[in-house]
């Protein structure tokens, strides 16, 4: 279960939650983090973001977005509102 | 257990469930802020008696939402609970406290607490909020699937923790022979998501959720989220908050201030005539000297006031989200603002609540730019230099020109703590990738005026206990420096000229001549550096004994006459970025672990106020001003 699962699994319903717009709703798939490009090893952020909420199954919606390149997003997870940038979103997979 | 030994509670639970307004709310005023020993985590302790008269401490731990012990703060937190933290009691009962109308992540810590095996009761806090939402709880229902007590409270209210001091004493009668079998370990991402997994599959049992989010935080977010609107009105809460530090408190400070004049001049003349020496000791030394200090106590409880206000309304971690990115361009995580913002009052609690940040790079930058923020005690500087040069007017027909200046100074800190930032991205740590920015933006609640009022009541005793030490002694200091040895019989000039202070600050002049100090302002610098503050009380005795008891009153009105204007904005300037606090040094220290970033800061800090400061005065000057 907390392995990455293969790309193979990937259909052209999944959606990176960091490349959603605003207004965005859909349900979490999956964790799926980089293996690069941020300072955290891909465990541990994915353990944060689990931490925060960021389970499979809860229903996500991006309600606003910051001013420069429109990052960081708030999502709201279920019923609570998480702070986060879009280079993190990018590990959440959303349908 | 007997009933008369001390039962320790200790609060747990996630950031943002009331767990400090619970605490204030059970020990009122009477806390205790110290340290944990070997580390800078605040510890918080205080203590209450249960209607039975049973005598209760209560350890206030560090929020956090696992116990995998990711910062410092959180691992105090796991080693307490693990009964690990050496020097530390096991607390005999646990109160994990949980924001009713938030369960989602709370439950996952309680299921994560249960393993640790230690008797434990769940508080569900701000209950009437949740049940004005159409939050429905099952209580009994939420309490037989975690197997633990539960308890509601409503932390801000009369009597809203009234159920918590009765199950405290039903705990207490009933014994509590701890029989620990500790499951913990480090929980892995299959954990956690089972964890979480459980506590959605209680929540569906006991908890029925309302149809709607709660729309008012929604609507309130629209606007203030807004990527163009919030900047905006981040940028008037601001500009609001050091208008009201500037004119605001002023009434209060004119009342402290002809006060501690009006005790002088009584001690003075209540004295006898022959006793020269003490009458100025008092008067001069004493009196004036923690007077000029005390007098900008209003103005510290204003910037705690607004801060506390923001934090506690919900809109500290908006902050932190809409400055993310533009922070992120001088090289700062967005969690540094709330460090940042604190500094304006007081670099030290800034440093300290940078903590918060848990990538080491992040937090270095942030605590090497926390002391360019203009603290509360550089206002008694800038208030008596701008009072002095800056006249009065309103210019655009409704701005202040001197809160105009205030608020130009406090740009410029600003500036150079992002450019400082910037430079230091570029040369430090480049080829380093950004920390993650994750942050619960929590609903808004109406400020806790109580809890509001305990805590800038413990920063305004915190700030008279250091006026009443570490600045009155060096107030002492400089008086005698400023008085010994006495002038001699029948001497020519202002006695102070033949002091000790007047040997080191005309040693020093040569060195501080390029930027237009005197001896006098080289003076006064030296026991700046216990608290910037200081400066003002000494530049008053400094001016007061050279001038005799009527310059006293008014050492606004002496400065105008002895200094040029190029001197005073060259002063101004040296005060945005001079090292002049010995304590922010130590905290370096102490928070780094090293004296290599303090020496770093130190020196970094002096070059900047140095060629800022020769800059302005000759630009001063070369502009014609004298």
């Amino acid at each position: 279960m907390t392995g990455a699962p293969t790309h193979s699994q990937e259909t052209d319903r999944d959606i990176r939650l960091g490349h959603a717009d605003r207004g965005f709703v859909g349900k979490i798939l999956r964790l799926d983090a980089p293996p690069s490009g941020l300072s955290l090893p891909p465990q541990e952020l994915e353990q944060r973001l689990v931490e925060m909420g960021f389970v499979e199954g809860a229903r996500v919606e991006i309600l606003h977005e910051g001013t420069i390149k429109r990052d960081p997003i708030a999502v709201r997870v279920d019923n609570i509102t998480i702070a986060l940038r879009r280079s993190e979103a990018m590990a959440v997979v959303v349908e | 257990m007997s009933a008369a030994a001390s039962l320790r509670l200790a609060l747990v639970g996630a950031p943002n469930t009331g767990k400090t307004s619970l605490f204030n709310s059970l020990t009122g005023s009477r806390q205790k802020v110290a340290n944990y020993p070997g580390v800078t985590v605040e510890r918080k302790s205080g203590g209450f008696v249960t209607p039975e008269g049973r005598s209760v401490t209560v350890l206030d731990l560090p929020g956090t939402y696992s116990l995998r012990g990711r910062s410092p703060d959180e691992e105090i937190t796991r080693d307490i609970v693990l009964g690990r933290f050496e020097g530390e009691a096991v607390p005999d009962l646990m109160l994990c406290v949980a924001d009713a109308t938030n369960l989602r992540l709370t439950l996952r810590l309680v299921l994560e607490l249960k393993r640790v095996g230690r008797p434990m009761m769940l508080v569900l806090n701000m209950i009437d909020i949740a049940r004005r939402r159409g939050v429905d709880i099952d209580l009994d229902k939420l309490s037989a699937e975690l197997g633990l007590p539960i308890v509601t409270s409503v932390a801000v209210r009369k009597g809203g923790v009234d159920e918590l001091l009765r199950r405290t004493d039903e705990f207490l009668d009933r014994g509590h022979e701890v029989a620990v079998t500790n499951e913990w370990t480090a929980p892995t991402i299959a954990d956690l998501k089972a964890a979480q997994r459980e506590a959605d599959r209680i929540i569906a049992a006991a908890v029925t959720l309302p149809a709607k989010p709660d729309t008012l935080t929604t609507r309130i977010d629209s606007v203030v989220l807004h990527p163009i609107g919030g900047l905006v009105i981040l940028a008037l809460i601001l500009f609001v908050m050091f208008q009201a530090v500037f004119s605001w408190a002023q009434p209060a400070m004119e009342f402290l201030s002809g006060s501690f004049a009006a005790l002088g001049q009584l001690i003075h003349d209540w004295l006898p005539e022959s006793w020269t020496l003490l009458q100025s000791f008092l008067q001069n030394g004493l009196i004036s000297g923690v007077g000029s200090v005390i007098v900008f106590l209003p103005q510290i409880i204003m910037i705690f006031l607004f801060i506390l206000l923001l934090e506690d309304f919900g809109y500290m971690a908006r902050a932190a989200f809409l400055m993310d990115r533009i922070m992120g361009g001088a090289g700062l995580h967005g969690r540094a603002f709330i460090p940042l913002l604190s500094s304006f009052a007081c670099a030290i609690p800034g440093i300290m609540a940078t903590r918060v940040i848990d990538n080491r790079r992040d937090r270095l930058t942030t605590i090497l730019i926390a002391p360019l923020m203009t603290c509360s005690a550089r206002i008694p500087v800038y208030t008596l230099i701008i009072s002095a040069f800056v006249p009065a007017e309103t210019v655009w027909g409704f701005v202040n020109l001197q809160g105009l200046v205030m608020f130009g100074l406090y740009a410029a800190g600003i500036i150079s703590a992002l450019s400082v930032s910037a430079i230091a991205k570029f040369f430090l740590w480049r080829d380093h990738a950004p920390a993650p920015f994750m942050l619960e933006l929590p609903d808004y609640k109406m400020p806790r005026l109580k809890s509001i009022a305990i805590g800038v009541f413990t920063r305004a005793k915190m700030f008279l206990y250091r006026a009443g030490t570490t600045i009155l002694s060096m107030m002492v200091l400089i008086w005698a420096l400023a008085s010994f040895p006495q002038a001699p019989a029948g001497a020519e000039g202002p006695a102070i000229n033949y002091s000790l202070a007047a040997m080191i600050g005309k040693a020093l002049e040569p060195l501080l001549a390029p930027i237009g100090f005197n001896w006098q302002i080289a003076v006064a610098l030296i026991p700046g550096m216990a608290a910037r503050e200081v400066a003002v009380a000494a530049l008053g005795t400094v001016y007061s004994i050279e001038g005799g008891k009527e310059a006293a009153d008014q050492i606004g009105q002496v400065l105008a006459q002895k200094w040029g204007l190029a001197t005073a904005l060259s002063l101004l300037v040296w005060y945005i970025f001079a090292p002049q606090c010995a304590s922010t040094l130590a905290v370096i220290r102490r928070e780094t672990g090293s004296a290599k970033w303090m020496v770093v800061t130190f020196v970094y800090m002096l070059a900047l106020a140095y060629v800022a400061s020769l800059l302005t005065y000759s630009l001063a000057r070369a502009l014609g001003v004298s």
